[in-house]
């Protein structure tokens, strides 16, 4: 941690910015929402089990989206869905990132061309923090993603705001 | 029972319900019947002792791209181990079939799917809704002439 | 007490729910804690496998037929190439169907772990989910050294495979089995007859088997109910009738013939016998070139055929039809979760809330394979 380590020589106390603070209380404790949709949810289970064992980086699995920190696309995003998940994403709390996992909710993967009930892409209904690619990606990608996540977390700041990059405007969808 | 022994015996009980018989090699056999004995047929079917089918596999929608849509019923009989093919074809302007929801439980799901992605109909269907697809999309995906619609909800639906 | 009711409520579960296993909708009417009636809501992962089949060469449909059930990647990809090389009228060498059939039972094994762990994480055990998964990473290890691939293979194609058997393969298939025997047994200490366990699932969601036929079941969800039919044994594809094993049923052991109990057991009774085909396929594997019976282009005549085979889920069917040119006319998938999913409402009648989680993890249904 390079927040803590050498920095308890005078005893009890730790000197940092509230930014470094908080970001890396965020960062360490990333809930994720236990939600899966398709073939990459599995490797997303598989991810979260025995051998990748994801809650080593703090994120253990929600049920429900109050709770939540971070959304996990993990899989093909259907039209039926997409207003489903448009709805999920807005009932998190702040600050919320999205995972993209999987070419499916990254551009439509495999179904970009015919799938006609196939939403090409979550991005065009909720901001994206970070694309995992891959059909379906390995967990080892996803971690790979997840660890990306946090670097982007760290360099948050509350005082500069609209850090390049951290701040996008979530796509227009109509209400239904 | 192979193939022509079902036949004739369809054939016995209903001599001009049969439309076409094909059995060679390349295909399995089949039977295509008038649409409106469809429920007769399946009824008879299921309860003759010496045909008795009793599980329906599979009903899938077709578009044969000639102005008819058709429906393709695969049903087996788990007891007598046999199996046949039953074809319907329907016009495209009027596709309507009395659905065989009543005798094989089964149906029920198959036939809205049929429904949704083809628009037949099933007549005497208990609950004739889409089922893949959302309440409110337009048209039926697997026709040949399917042109997918530009928005849903304000999504685009092409890439 | 009896005639005490309070107003129906209508309650929705899903799509978003840890225990739907995916994105299924339950729209549950309840009377207090009692399910009055259950409609499943299907669709919201409707990939149109359907429409790309039709767009589509035949060689290249098979990677969309690994994604429809994507825990039986292997078995779809095995029905759907028995399809076309029966329209094709191709004869594979032996040691193509030896090694589909490995790894079509293997891959059964993996899902078959997958639905137990899940099963066990519904219910409130956390530790099994752990075990199933430490030893189906094993498995994917052995489907990654052969095609590279974790989950989803394109591994059969028409005519043969796309890789040959690595070396060393068979021996490490040999060890995982030797290491996996015990690991079942301690599964079923640890899961299958733990007391609070059974006592959530036995005499509950109770399928009687007449209901099971009419509503077109199958698989574990079938044999549950106590039905002796395994399309492996019934209607013999592939080379499957050159080995020995039986079909598993339910016994109603714990409580009623078909309860959730049933239809979770038989799918652990069935990974020893998936274990006893492995081990002959393995012993009796013939030499051959796996490649050698791929035709250059694939154009099948003008016909159609309908190929039913077993997968973990059940019933697998494709309908094939071909006009003769590169892209066949038609595709349908008969997915085994489909029907399956469809008796739902029978089964959940009258029982608790609480019991709609362990009905729905015992019929053990993909989402991708509901909605295609």
């Amino acid at each position: 941690m390079g927040l803590l380590d050498k920095q308890f020589e005078d005893g009890n106390i730790v000197i940092t910015s509230i930014d470094n603070l908080l970001n890396w209380a965020r960062l360490s404790s990333l809930w994720q929402m236990q939600f899966g949709l398709a073939c990459c949810a599995i490797e997303m289970m598989a991810a979260s089990a025995s051998h990748f064992d994801m809650m080593r980086f703090g994120v253990i699995p929600r049920a429900t989206p109050r709770q939540s920190d971070v959304i996990i696309i993990s899989g093909t995003v259907s039209m039926k869905m997409a207003i489903r998940i448009k709805k999920l994403y807005e009932q998190m709390a702040e600050p919320r990132y999205v995972i993209s996992m999987g070419s499916c909710s990254n551009s439509g993967g495999p179904y970009w061309k015919y799938g006609y009930s196939v939403l090409k892409g979550v991005d065009r209904i909720i901001p994206v923090d970070v694309y995992v690619p891959g059909c379906p990606p390995r967990p080892d990608a996803l971690l790979e993603g997840l660890m990306r996540l946090q670097e982007k977390i760290r360099k948050e700041s509350r005082v500069k705001k609209n850090v390049e990059g951290l701040i996008q405007p979530a796509p227009k969808v109509e209400a239904v | 029972m192979n193939a022509n022994e079902i036949h004739d015996r369809i054939k016995d009980r209903f001599p001009d319900g049969i439309v076409e018989f094909k059995i060679d090699a390349t295909v399995d056999p089949f039977i295509v019947v008038r649409p409106e004995l469809i429920r007769d047929i399946a009824v008879f079917l299921s309860s003759d002792p010496e045909l008795k089918f009793d599980y329906l596999m599979s009903i899938s929608g077709m578009d044969y791209n000639d102005g008819n849509l058709g429906v393709v019923y695969h049903i087996s009989s788990m007891e007598k181990r046999h199996r046949i093919t039953l074809k319907v074809k329907l016009p495209k302007t009027d596709a309507q079939v009395p659905s065989v929801e009543s005798i094989w439980k089964t149906a029920n799901w198959h036939e809205r799917e049929s429904f949704d992605l083809f628009g037949i109909v099933f007549q005497g269907h208990p609950d004739m809704r889409r089922i893949l697809l959302p309440d409110d999309w337009e048209g039926n995906p697997l026709r040949k002439d399917y042109k997918a619609q530009e928005y849903y909800h304000g999504m685009k639906v092409p890439y | 007490m009896a005639e005490l009711r309070t107003e129906e409520m209508v309650l929705n579960m899903g799509p978003q729910h840890p225990s739907t296993h995916g994105v299924l909708r339950v729209e549950l009417v309840v009377d207090g804690e009692v399910v009055v009636d259950a409609i499943p809501h299907i669709g919201y992962l409707h990939r149109c496998f359907e429409k790309h089949a039709e767009a589509l060469n035949y060689q290249q449909i098979v990677p969309y037929c690994d994604r429809m059930d994507y825990l039986g990647s292997m078995n779809n990809d095995h029905a759907y190439v028995l399809g076309v090389e029966k329209l094709l009228n191709i004869q594979v060498p032996e040691r193509v169907e030896y090694i589909r059939v490995i790894m079509a039972e293997f891959q059964r094994i993996a899902s078959h772990l997958v639905s137990i762990g899940t099963y066990g994480l519904d219910i409130g055990a956390f530790t099994p989910f752990l075990f199933c998964f430490r030893d189906r990473e094993m498995i994917l290890d052995l489907f990654e050294m052969t095609c590279g691939a974790r989950l989803l293979y394109n591994y059969m194609w028409p005519g043969g495979l796309s890789h040959d058997l690595p070396a060393g393969f068979v021996e490490k298939a040999r060890a995982f089995i030797k290491h996996f025997r015990p690991a079942m047994k301690e599964l079923n200490d640890l899961l299958s007859y733990n007391e609070i366990f059974v006592k959530r699932t036995a005499n509950v969601g109770v399928l009687p088997a007449d209901i099971a036929i009419n509503y077109g079941a199958s698989g574990p969800t079938l044999r549950g109910s106590g039905v002796k039919w395994d399309l492996r044994k019934c209607e013999p594809y592939s080379v499957y009738n050159k080995f020995d094993w039986d079909i598993v049923v339910g016994t109603g052991e714990m409580g009623t013939l078909g309860d959730c109990w049933d239809r979770y057991m038989v799918k652990v009774w069935e990974i020893e016998q998936s274990l006893r085909i492995i081990e002959q396929a393995l012993d009796t594997l013939p030499e051959g070139d796996v490649q050698a019976a791929i035709p250059k282009r694939v154009r099948p005549p003008v016909g159609e055929v309908y190929v039913r085979s077993e997968s973990p889920r059940g019933e697998l069917a494709y309908y094939i039809v071909s006009d003769g040119s590169q892209k066949p006319y038609r595709v349908k998938g008969r997915a085994p979760s489909f029907s399956n999913l469809s008796l739902l409402p029978e089964i959940s009648r009258g029982y608790l809330i609480a019991d709609m989680i362990a009905i729905i993890g015992s019929v053990d249904i993909t989402l991708g394979d509901v909605d295609r």
